[in-house]
């Protein structure tokens, strides 16, 4: 029998701290694939690329380190579903590997809590894992329930596949990678002009300035529109997930336009496509819903749900 | 009311040191160019961004840019004064702070010049000259106390994370303070905690809880005085 593939698990700050949801859907997703996740026990924050680097780049490239020296003393890889956090750990993770400078510097640093930072162990974004690890054939058979008729507007985001010359990923003008994996799920996708525009929360610019990190947010939700509006829109990032979703509450309060779309981590939307019940990983949680006080569109996912008599009635 | 509000004075003070206004693009004086400082380049080459030299001012950059579709944000115009050396100009540009560092000048700038990359770099020269908004300040003390940039935060949260079948406390640093302590450590070795005013910043805010708590109290109290006055008469 060939081993399970294995990761250490980073979850950084938005997955576990705000959006458990991600963090439940990845646990039951993961195991659907035969993929084993182990804790990264006392990770810190990633730290975050454009905040922390933006003020010190040797504390951030330290900082990093650290997580990483986590990860090499136990041997295995490290998966993380967040554009920001993988941005931080392999940038950190390639630069220290090829710039002596640096490396000194930050082990200099690190000496104070015994690490050392050694370079033995690679860095993977979630939708690296299952494209890799698992494979789109793989994924498709554990698919149940095919979101069919589900239009699905795609955000990439920036980090996992940018600055492209360095991360050799994909082509980050025309990328495939994250399209095929979320068509897996039997929804369509809906192209859209500003697909590829950022979110508008990165490089601090959101924790600084709300409004104008918002007004991204809503140029990107006025291109879905243009094109008919979708049903969903799906991103490999909690941070883009946040903004695109929380960030309609806010819009409505800054720009007085309301905008209603579900928006989901791209685990999430394995999740319902392999089967789960919406509830065992709280898809409802989302911070969207919750201040609204409303309910994902489930007609339109194709999902039944127990009517709100039905409960009473059964209670 | 424009974009880029936030950046008003009296809703973001810059901390620490200095203090920066928003100024429209309309309004800009022209640029004092006697003022140069000729180490500025070499100091972005070596802050992370080696390549600013090989920019020819194409503006690929600019046209590509979400940020500067916006707000006053000007990628090219930024590196042509660094290569000018106009330091003071580059660090006090309340500006530098709208890059969302979505790399897409980096992807399609002809001569590799890493637009992001000297943005960065010049965020650091920024920090280091005592140019820092008060958020960011914030932002960046809360990953040396508590080792996260967004924290768990308290039993809301706890409670969100077990209605979706997780423990209350995640593995990560929110729930070991070995792993905060080495943070403290390193921010600490590295010089963060000076660069950012780490301890200052934490005074202030015990301060400021202080504070509130010393008001919340006086209003307790009079509002007791106040309803036994009333008994009193009654």
């Amino acid at each position: 029998m060939t081993k399970k593939p294995t990761y250490y698990h980073f979850l950084g700050c938005v997955i576990p701290h705000r959006y458990p949801s991600v963090e439940k859907a990845t646990n039951l997703v993961f195991e659907d694939l035969g993929i084993k996740l182990l804790d990264l026990v006392g990770a810190s924050c990633c730290p975050a690329p454009g905040v922390f680097g933006s003020f010190d780049r040797v504390t951030w490239a330290t900082i990093s380190a650290r997580n990483l020296t986590l990860a090499e003393e136990g041997g295995h890889s490290i998966t993380t579903g967040c554009n920001g956090c993988f941005a931080s750990l392999w940038d950190a993770n390639h630069e220290l590997k090829h710039d002596d400078e640096l490396r000194d510097a930050v082990n200099e640093n690190l000496s104070v809590i015994d690490r050392e930072f050694k370079g033995t162990i690679e860095v993977t974004h979630y939708v690296d894992a299952l494209y890799a690890s698992a494979g789109l054939e793989k994924i498709r058979e554990k698919v149940t329930r095919p979101l069919e008729d589900v239009r699905m507007a795609l955000h990439p985001g920036c980090h996992w596949m940018r600055p492209k010359n360095i991360k050799k990923k994909d082509d980050s003008e025309h990328p495939q990678i994250f399209r095929n994996l979320c068509e897996t799920s039997g929804a369509t996708y809906l192209p859209y002009k500003d697909e590829l525009i950022c979110c508008g929360a990165g490089g601090a610019v959101r924790t600084a300035d709300v409004k104008t990190a918002l007004d991204f947010t809503k140029q990107k939700f006025e291109s879905i529109e243009a094109v008919g509006g979708a049903d969903i829109i799906v991103t490999p990032c909690p941070f883009c997930e946040l903004q695109l979703d929380l960030g309609q509450v806010e819009i409505q309060k800054f720009f007085e336009k309301e905008f209603r779309y579900d928006v989901m981590h791209i685990v999430e939307l394995l999740a319902l496509a392999f089967g789960h019940d919406p509830d065992e990983f709280g898809l409802t949680t989302h911070l969207q819903y919750m201040q609204r006080k409303i309910q994902p569109n489930w007609e339109v996912l194709g999902i039944e749900r127990p009517q709100p008599e039905d409960v009473a009635a059964s209670e | 009311m424009p974009i880029g509000n936030g950046f008003k004075a009296e809703n973001l003070a810059l901390s620490i040191r200095r203090c920066i206004k928003l100024v429209s693009v309309e309004e800009k004086v022209p640029i004092d160019i006697d003022e140069v400082d000729k180490d500025f380049v070499d100091m972005v080459k070596k802050a992370g961004g080696p390549n600013i030299q090989s920019c020819f001012q194409c503006g690929t950059c600019s046209g590509s840019c979400p940020a500067g579709a916006r707000t006053n944000y000007l990628v090219r115009g930024i590196i042509r004064k660094a290569l000018l050396g106009l330091k003071e100009e580059c660090v006090s540009s309340p500006e530098l702070w709208f890059c969302t560092t979505c790399y897409t000048c980096t992807d399609r700038c002809p001569q590799d010049v890493q637009p992001t990359e000297v943005i960065k770099a010049i965020r650091n020269i920024a920090v280091q000259s005592g140019y820092m908004l008060a958020p960011h300040q914030k932002v960046a003390a809360k990953v040396v106390e508590v080792g996260h940039a967004v924290p768990l935060g308290g039993t809301t949260w706890e409670n969100l994370r077990e209605k979706v079948g997780l423990i209350r406390v995640p593995p990560n640093a929110s729930g070991n303070q070995w792993a905060i302590d080495e943070i403290q450590k390193i921010t600490k070795k590295s010089g963060f905690d000076d660069l950012i005013g780490y301890e200052e910043f934490m005074k202030a805010e015990a301060e400021k809880a202080k504070k509130k708590a010393e008001e919340k109290a006086k209003e307790k109290a009079e509002q007791e005085a106040k309803e036994k006055a009333k008994e009193k008469k009654a």
